[in-house]
């Protein structure tokens, strides 16, 4: 078998508080392979968005090591740190908080194709065009305001502007959670077609183990920054081993019902 | 449009935004209807105001159009307010967006020299800095901006500090934006706002700067200003008052419309943001 696309080793992440250290992640090791779904699932507080921003290096850890594409991703820094970044993106929970509040549809999906240099200013409109279709929009909402736009539809740009750099993973943290139910099967429709057509890997960060189950390959459950369990997503969730797996299954009220039937 | 009437709907905005007009009207129509030299003598040495309708609001000292050069002034007076007001905000903005974003010892450093620019009167500094590098307009502007700038520097360091923790800022260093570009053009104009509502203060301010300037006989030479009108006029108060009170009345309409219009644009402001 080929070398995973992640490793993430003994990573830890702590926090100083009034004289008290408080540890967000604590000995967090896992890997992602190419084209494969890892599911990070647990209550607020476990440490799962933190995990996201290190692993994104958008904050620095106290320990660990993580490898991406076969390189130490923390040794990067300056220009080949940002270079890099065009193979591991992220989609946020909050669409309309993860963009400009001045920015319109086409300047988001612009500035990732201009920083790496994918295409050229004149044949940049272009590419725009195609790449909202690839997530099932309509390339007249080009000129649009964030701000204009729907919910989905905002969703739908971020994963646009995620997967305009050809990334090979991408972090999506919580990125269902803000929408609707109707809109967020469609988005999961959507990572799972891309996935299916690019190879794209997903870390999948959710509270929700119904929207893991859907997606995931794996799952990785969280407990106050350490893992409490993990291994193949349907095996974990039907039969959780930890307490907080536990927890988390009974708390997901559609997901017991479709069990026990 | 629906911004304009919005705007015009408080009677100060309206009220400042008449004056300010009248007031770019006289600096736009100087030259047209006072064409030459408005320091040339063009009648008798003090002739009162309203008794020669050639010069209606007579002449100073030196038998100089009072009204010609009242129309001259205020081109300075708007020349160096403006001016003075965006080099402060366009330093202040800079200084304060890179002390934000950057944190640590840039912060440090930057805020630092705020700190002295702030604690020295902005008045004493032009002062000085005129005084050394002698009058001219452009030196003037700059030693008004110099005192002006630390306020603007404050608030849009403050903005920035709230904003650069937002998710989009996140967002642009995951797409690889340099850290520049994000400050400057993801930030910085986010964080423009509450800078910009600072700048009728400092229009205002600087206007009464230059005023002061030109009134110690540090203004440029070569100009009309309203503060060399008063100085002038100082030296016959007892017996032609109305060389000091023409322009003094003039300094004080201009201050006024400044504050009112600007009052009125962060009520439009206010408004929209609630809307939105």
């Amino acid at each position: 078998m080929s070398s995973p696309l992640l490793t993430v080793s003994c990573l830890a992440k702590r926090y100083h508080r009034g004289g008290k250290t408080i540890a967000a992640v604590e000995d967090v090791s896992f890997v992602i392979e190419p084209g494969e779904t890892l599911a990070l699932a647990g209550p607020s507080g476990s440490g799962k968005s933190t995990i996201a921003r290190l692993v994104l290096r958008l904050i620095e850890p106290d320990a660990g090591r993580i490898q991406f594409e076969g390189d130490d991703f923390f040794a990067l820094s300056g220009s080949a740190l940002r270079a890099r970044r065009a193979r591991l993106q992220m989609v946020f929970q909050d669409p309309l908080a993860a963009f400009n509040p001045r920015a319109t549809v086409a300047r988001v999906l612009d500035d990732a194709l201009r920083i790496h240099g994918i295409a050229s200013r004149t044949e940049r409109p272009r590419r725009i065009a195609a790449l909202l279709e690839r997530v099932g929009l309509n390339a007249d909402l080009a000129p649009r305001a964030i701000h204009e736009i729907s919910g989905g539809q905002r969703q739908r740009v971020a994963i646009g502007r995620a997967i305009a750099t050809n990334p090979s993973l991408i972090v999506l943290d919580e990125a269902v959670s803000a929408l609707d139910v109707s809109v967020r099967g469609d988005i999961l429709n959507l990572l799972l077609d891309l996935q299916a057509k690019e190879r794209i890997a997903y870390l999948f960060i959710s509270h929700d183990l119904g929207v893991v189950r859907a997606i995931a390959h794996r799952v990785v459950i969280l407990d106050a920054g350490r893992i409490a369990e993990s291994g193949d997503a349907r095996a974990v969730i039907g039969a959780p081993q930890s307490a907080i797996g536990k927890a988390l299954v009974t708390a997901t009220p559609k997901l017991h019902r479709t069990t026990a039937s | 449009m629906s911004v304009l009437r919005r705007f015009l709907r408080t009677p100060e905005a309206i009220a400042g935004a008449i004056i300010l007009a009248a007031l770019f009207a006289m600096a736009l129509s100087a030259s047209l209807l006072f064409p030459g030299d408005p320091q040339a003598i063009a009648g008798p040495a003090l002739l009162p105001p309203f008794q020669d309708w050639s010069l209606p609001l007579g002449t100073d000292r030196l038998g100089r159009d009072v009204l010609a050069e009242l129309f001259h002034g205020s081109r300075t007076s708007l020349a160096v307010g403006l001016a003075a007001a965006t080099a402060a905000l366009v330093i202040g903005a800079i200084v304060g967006t890179l002390a934000g974003f950057a944190g640590g010892l840039v912060d440090e450093v930057l805020m630092r020299i705020t700190d002295a620019f702030q604690t020295v009167p902005g008045f004493l500094l032009a002062l000085a800095f005129v005084s050394v590098v002698g009058p001219s307009l452009g030196v003037v502007v700059m030693a008004i901006a110099l005192g002006a700038w630390t306020g603007p520097a404050r608030v849009a360091r403050a903005e920035v500090l709230s904003i650069r923790e937002r998710d989009y800022v996140a967002g642009a260093r995951v797409i690889g934006m340099h850290p520049l570009e994000i400050a400057f053009r993801e930030v910085l104009p986010n964080a423009l706002p509450p800078v910009l509502a600072l700048s009728s203060v400092i229009v205002a301010a600087a206007i009464l700067t230059e005023a002061a300037l030109s009134f110690l006989g540090l203004g440029d030479p070569n100009r009309v200003t309203w503060g060399g009108m008063i100085a002038e006029g100082r030296t016959v108060l007892r017996t032609a008052p109305f060389l000091s009170i023409i322009p003094g009345v003039a300094l004080v309409l201009t201050v006024l419309g400044v504050y009112l219009a600007g009052e009125g644009v962060v009520e439009t402001t206010a408004v929209r943001r609630s809307l939105s």
